[in-house]
């Protein structure tokens, strides 16, 4: 992060410069790995995640209803490699299996289409691939639909996956949090780190951070049931007044949740980056007869800017990965709408409430590993961003550029 | 995150069981229990001579009353009971990981054909209960009955108002299931026609929790096992507009004459499908274990399903 001659460097090198005995040597290697451990371990998890969702991304899965049939009287008819294809065997699975459970297999298949009822056969959308990126990004008129729509429901004969609504839902319930719990947490730690008397700050802090240890489950269930009650009879009055529709669990009801989750991330690093700033700042600022609020907001805050910035991102990172208080907490219906009072569907929540159920292997199970995929890119690019950023600003307030 | 990272611990450790072990080292035998205080379910798998049952939640207090009014009875037998959903029972049979799947929907295509690439067969099913459906309204809904057709009009999103079906001129709040519930789809196949449920519907992570929802919303509509009960109506349901409507219990359910019910299941590797594990299956479906059917709150089969011991 910092300059490649920074004091730390110096001090290291002072350190290391002494003989060290094997066993402190073995310790530090051991500990060196087990920190390598946890890179290794989200390395190892990407490309878990990238390479179940890959088919996604090549075009290499087929969602359509209706697929090719071949009777099992065809069996000698096809070649052993079109069979092969057919019933989308690799080759060492193909090697292992004998005649009677390749035609059972090729029963099983015409079994399936036989299933499905004949309106569905004809349907216009029973031949599209629906896991194509069209299908998921853009709005379709599928059939019983009066306008084309973003439609996520993955359980239906005709299966549609469009990503948008759980898009919106994630970036709904995150930006409530966040307006929610931004100007709170950026509030208190300026309070914290600048106003407050040192006897009330010593436990105001780990009062606030103590917030992060509520477990999430518990914060939805308090959402779920103490919240949204409490706050149904106001937001049906305002959305009311509005002109809006609401509902009882609500993206506002779930990103306060979320905000109550957020707090103490943002709060710690807010805090920790405005004690940071250099105490001579403030003293001199109080020598030139600023007041100790004028001092906090217009000389340590500026400066401090950069680090705020990075907790607001870290936040927003937490937010739209958090999983547990939306999936209680937000009524799950997927659907395209900025209004918050509505009830939203987020992606974590949908990896999760679907995952379990997934045919393993199966156009579904892809589906919800390729938003996996999304969001780890887009929680990594925020993150990269904010990074940017910070140092860009910090050379700034450095005058080095 | 957290499943994958549970399916993948257990697979480790169900390897780590399975290596042989010097059985009369003492450290070995502390360092056994102590896995097997910690990680129970993962070892038992591994041991032969169990059965293991895993999959729908729906099923998964009523298999646990079978299995232990079983062992009760059959002291060597030992049964491990898992929940997790239909699918995923249905993949740990095809991974060998269970014996019997427990699923509260009939099997897909898609698993029979892993199921044939792992054991060269189609699983055996078994129906093992019925379950009825029954749509929930607040307590204080003035509506008694509704057909199938406003029923499905209702849950795809056509029938907006409580007005248009003999209700409040009040706008319908539709509750339903995750959509990796048994009931989300069966309800889905056979009330709605194959067609999807209107986006606007609010999906609640359990049957209990939509029977809440309901109760809390005047205006409000859900469905779930007939079973649920307390703090909202169960509307009688009548086949088309104009029939008699049926409320739902156990005489109307066994019968048929209640319209929305389904059969819950039991699937299993043919070749397991003997031995101990024959003999549980066979004991389930008994006038014995239809018994305990109707105390977990589902019915029993009729007696043409039933199995004689």
């Amino acid at each position: 992060m910092g300059d490649s001659s920074s004091p730390a460097e110096a001090r290291w090198r002072q350190l290391n410069t002494r003989r060290r005995r094997p066993l402190e040597w073995l310790a530090e290697r051991v500990i060196f790995a087990v920190s390598l451990s946890a890179i290794v371990m989200v390395f190892l998890i990407f490309l878990f995640v990238a390479k179940e969702s890959l088919p996604v991304f090549t075009g290499g899965v087929d969602s359509a209803l209706v697929q090719p049939v071949r009777p099992v009287e065809d069996f000698d008819r096809l070649s052993r490699a079109e069979l092969q294809a057919y019933l989308g065997l690799s080759d060492a699975e193909f090697a292992r299996k004998d005649d009677e459970t390749l035609r059972l297999l090729m029963e099983v298949k015409a079994e399936a289409q036989d299933e499905i009822p004949a309106e569905f056969r004809e349907d216009k959308d029973a031949r599209l691939n629906t896991a194509q990126w069209r299908y998921l990004l853009l709005p379709y008129q599928w059939t019983g639909y009066d306008a084309p729509a973003f439609i996520w429901q993955p359980i239906s004969l005709i299966h549609k996956y469009n990503i948008v609504p759980l898009f919106i839902g994630s970036l709904k319930a995150t930006l409530v949090a966040l307006v929610f719990a931004v100007p709170l947490s950026v509030a208190a730690a300026i309070y914290v780190s600048q106003l407050a008397h040192p006897r009330l700050k010593e436990w105001l802090k780990p009062a606030i951070e103590m917030l992060a240890g509520i477990p999430s489950v518990v914060a939805g269930f308090f959402a779920l049931i103490v919240m949204a009650t409490v706050l149904e009879a106001p937001i049906s009055a305002v959305a009311g007044w509005l002109g809006l529709p609401s509902s009882r669990l609500n993206a506002l009801v779930a990103g306060l949740a979320l905000g109550f989750a957020i707090i103490p991330v943002v709060f710690s690093i807010a805090e920790d980056a405005l004690t940071s700033v250099p105490r001579s700042y403030v003293q001199g600022a109080l020598a030139l007869g600023a007041s100790k609020w004028k001092a906090a907001w217009q000389i340590v805050l500026p400066a401090a800017l950069p680090g705020v910035f990075a907790a607001v991102i870290l936040g927003f990172g937490r937010a739209i990965g958090e999983t547990m208080i939306v999936l209680m907490a937000s009524g799950n219906a997927s659907i395209v709408s900025w209004n918050i009072f509505d009830s939203t569907r987020t992606i974590t929540a949908t990896i999760a409430a679907e995952l379990a159920e997934a045919v393993f292997g199966g156009h579904h199970y892809r589906m919800l590993f390729m938003l996996g995929t999304l969001l780890f890119i887009v929680t990594f690019a925020s993150n990269f961003l904010a990074d940017l950023v910070i140092h860009r600003l910090k050379a700034r307030l450095e005058g080095r550029a | 995150m957290a499943l994958l990272a549970a399916a993948v611990f257990e697979q480790a450790v169900s390897r780590r069981v399975s290596t042989p072990v010097k059985p009369n080292s003492p450290l070995t035998m502390k360092l056994r229990s102590l896995t097997l205080g910690l990680l129970l379910a993962g070892l038992a798998a591994a041991q032969a001579g169990d059965i293991t049952m895993k999959g729908s939640d729906t099923l998964v207090v009523l298999a646990q009353k079978w299995a232990e009014e079983y062992m009760a009875k059959n002291p060597e037998a030992k049964i491990q009971v898992t929940g997790g959903g239909s699918g995923v029972g249905l993949a740990a049979l095809q991974n060998k990981t269970t014996d019997l799947a427990n699923s509260s929907r009939k099997i897909r295509a898609k698993e029979i054909e892993s199921c044939i690439k792992a054991f060269g067969k189609r699983p055996t099913e078994y129906k093992v209960a019925l379950d009825g459906l029954s749509v929930y309204v607040s307590a204080d809904n003035p509506v008694e009955a509704l057909s199938l057709p406003q029923l499905e009009a209702i849950f795809t999103g056509r029938i907006r108002n409580w007005k248009d079906v003999g209700g409040p001129d009040a706008p319908i709040t539709v509750y339903s299931r995750e959509n990796s519930s048994g009931t989300y789809e069966f309800f889905k196949e056979h009330v709605l026609g194959g067609k999807d449920f209107t986006a606007s519907a609010q999906t609640m992570p359990g049957t209990a929790a939509v029977l809440q929802a309901v109760a809390k919303d005047k205006h409000g509509i859900g469905y779930g096992g007939a079973a649920y009960g307390a703090g909202a109506k169960h509307l009688k349901v009548s086949k088309e507009d104009g029939s008699e409507p049926i409320e739902p219990n156990e005489e109307t359910v066994v019968s048929g004459k209640y319209p929305i019910w389904r059969h819950l299941f039991i699937y299993v590797n043919p070749a397991q499908d003997t031995g101990d594990i024959g003999k549980f299956l066979r004991w389930i479906r008994s006038d014995t274990g239809q018994e305990l059917v109707k105390e977990i709150g589902y019915y029993p089969l009729p007696k043409n399903l039933r199995a004689a011991i």
